[in-house]
């Protein structure tokens, strides 16, 4: 009688240790989810954000013409490599958006190069909204890469881990710097030579 | 950012809910001590009178004071957020018009992103002295106020710095625990000062009546006079020590919890030099935020009454402090700052 009062317990309590882990498992993927949709509702933002920049200084820049022209390249890019996105399209969206990353900070630095040029009130602006658009970006990642990484640890330790096949939990994948290029350190050209 | 600070985050949530409901609990039994203690002292004082003379017999001190108490906790918690916004002043910022403002905005969208949140509402607190602190009740309905001062002084690191330690406090659920807390001790200090005037003016006219039934039958009774006079005692001073006690406790609880916001916001930004900056800007202007009252003095980053017992710790300060030492904050920041290097390899082991 006491043995199996003693079994029922622990039954018991593996249960709802159980139903915890899993429940855990399954908020942690929901998580990851919507952290992995958050970076794509910002690149959104960004692709949106590009027409109107290019815009505003397409008369003053008029002899910046190769930068500029870069971003919009870049930009249609990735808005191309964005809608046929799936899970296999990643890198490929990844890289994209990476060379677009690129091509607007050369188009920043080429714009402090200008002082009259920042001075317009527009163009100010629309440096800080690029600004907060690239952050935003990078914040999202680091949220996407932070909450994968408890999702994969929690369903890699143990014991939580014997309940990662009940909650077909499966390890998701860091948000990396794909380009080699990007990973280097920038070379900034200061000498204030008008380019070629 | 590691699973364990995963856990840390989910038991400091829990935490904070447990607290707010003991605080509301603790509240409402100090208001019906408050209550049933007069009852108890005026029914022992009524007890041996003749047959016609008045005995306390139902306790409605007590009844009342707990429906009061309950009252005040209930509409307290409902309100909290907007009554510490409305006592600072604040104004709400929907439409910004200049670049300034729309900097702002940018920067608690940025870091609504990075720590995973609901875009809180803004708050701009009209004083030139730079602090800032969030208010709200969930994560879902908050608030973060920052000071004009803060806006014009810092850079735009610096102000995400801050911007991260506030919703550092949104996201562990401080700000439920500390706005529950600030508008009960504004109910206590309010409270205090109309009973104060209400029992002073009330003993004057109410001794003719206590002296004369009471008086003679004292030297009789002598045990039982003395147990009331214990009571009596005891039941002014906690009426006297209402306020500070509830000081006490805003103090005790905000001062571990600004060195946790300041390590989650520099796990939100990656930038902890960029807090350490922001704190020793505050920290130089010396002026005390004069549009922040004592009432909700613990929920800002920085001590905005200027008091001089927040620079030490230990003492007197660990009973009087609402913050921890600005020094021992930025050291902390700054050895934060100095692993994040050498993890990098951008610091010669030293």
């Amino acid at each position: 009688m006491g043995g199996s009062l003693i079994l029922l317990i622990i039954l018991v309590v593996v249960v709802l240790y159980g139903v915890g882990a899993y429940n855990g498992l399954i908020n942690l993927k929901n998580q990851t989810l919507n952290a992995f949709k958050q970076i794509d509702v910002q690149l959104k933002r960004r692709h949106d954000l590009i027409p109107n920049l290019v815009n505003a200084v397409k008369g003053a820049m008029d002899f910046e013409r190769q930068t500029l022209e870069a971003v919009i390249q870049a930009r249609n890019q990735a808005v191309a490599a964005g809608a046929n996105a799936g899970p296999a399209a990643m890198k490929q969206v990844g890289a994209a958006e990476n060379q677009l990353s690129a091509a607007l900070s050369r188009f920043n630095v080429v714009v402090e190069q200008y002082p009259q040029l920042k001075a317009t009130a527009n163009v100010a602006q629309l440096q800080e909204e690029l600004t907060s658009t690239e952050n935003r970006i990078g914040f999202s990642r680091q949220a996407y890469n932070d909450t994968a990484t408890q999702y994969n640890t929690k369903q890699q330790q143990f014991p939580t881990n014997l309940f990662a096949g009940l909650a077909k939990a499966s390890l998701a994948e860091l948000w990396e710097i794909t380009d080699e290029a990007e990973r280097a350190v920038p070379q900034v050209d200061l000498s204030m030579k008008p380019k070629a | 950012m590691t699973d364990e600070t995963g856990l840390n985050l989910f038991q400091q949530q829990e935490a904070n809910r447990r607290r707010t409901i003991w605080l509301v609990i603790g509240f409402v039994l100090f208001f019906a001590w408050l209550g049933f203690g007069g009852d108890l002292i005026y029914w022992l004082s009524t007890r041996d009178g003749t047959p016609n003379t008045y005995h306390h017999t139902i306790p409605w001190f007590g009844l009342l004071m707990t429906a009061i108490g309950a009252g005040i906790a209930r509409y307290g918690f409902a309100t909290g957020p907007n009554k510490v916004l409305w006592s600072t002043g604040a104004r709400e910022l929907t439409e910004p018009a200049t670049d300034q403002e729309r900097q702002l905005v940018n920067v608690v969208e940025e870091m609504a992103i990075a720590a995973g949140l609901p875009r809180p509402r803004i708050w701009v607190v009209p004083d030139a002295d730079p602090n800032a602190f969030a208010t709200g009740l969930d994560q879902a309905k908050s608030h973060v106020a920052v000071t004009q001062g803060l806006i014009d002084l810092c850079s735009r690191d610096e102000l995400q710095a801050v911007i991260a330690h506030e919703l550092g406090h949104v996201k562990n659920l401080d700000v439920r625990l500390m706005t529950t807390l600030a508008a009960l001790v504004g109910a206590v200090a309010l409270m205090h000062d109309g009973m104060g005037r209400l029992m002073t003016s009330g003993f004057r006219s109410g001794r003719g009546i206590a002296g004369g039934g009471g008086g003679s039958r004292g030297g009789k009774k002598g045990g039982l006079g003395q147990l009331v006079i214990v009571l009596l005692v005891l039941w002014v001073i906690t009426w006297i020590l209402a306020p500070i006690i509830s000081q006490f406790l805003a103090m005790a609880v905000s001062r571990k919890r600004e060195y946790l916001a300041d390590a989650m916001g520099a796990q939100f930004t990656r930038n902890p030099m960029a807090l350490a900056t922001a704190l020793q800007k505050i920290e130089a202007a010396e002026s005390p935020t004069s549009t922040i009252k004592r009432g909700a003095a613990h929920l800002c980053i920085a001590d905005p009454l200027g008091r001089r017992v927040n620079l030490h710790e230990g003492g007197l300060s660990n009973l009087l402090a609402t913050h921890p030492p600005m020094a021992a904050r930025i050291a902390r920041l700054k050895g934060m700052a100095y692993q994040r290097l050498k993890a990098e390899g951008q610091f010669p082991a030293a």
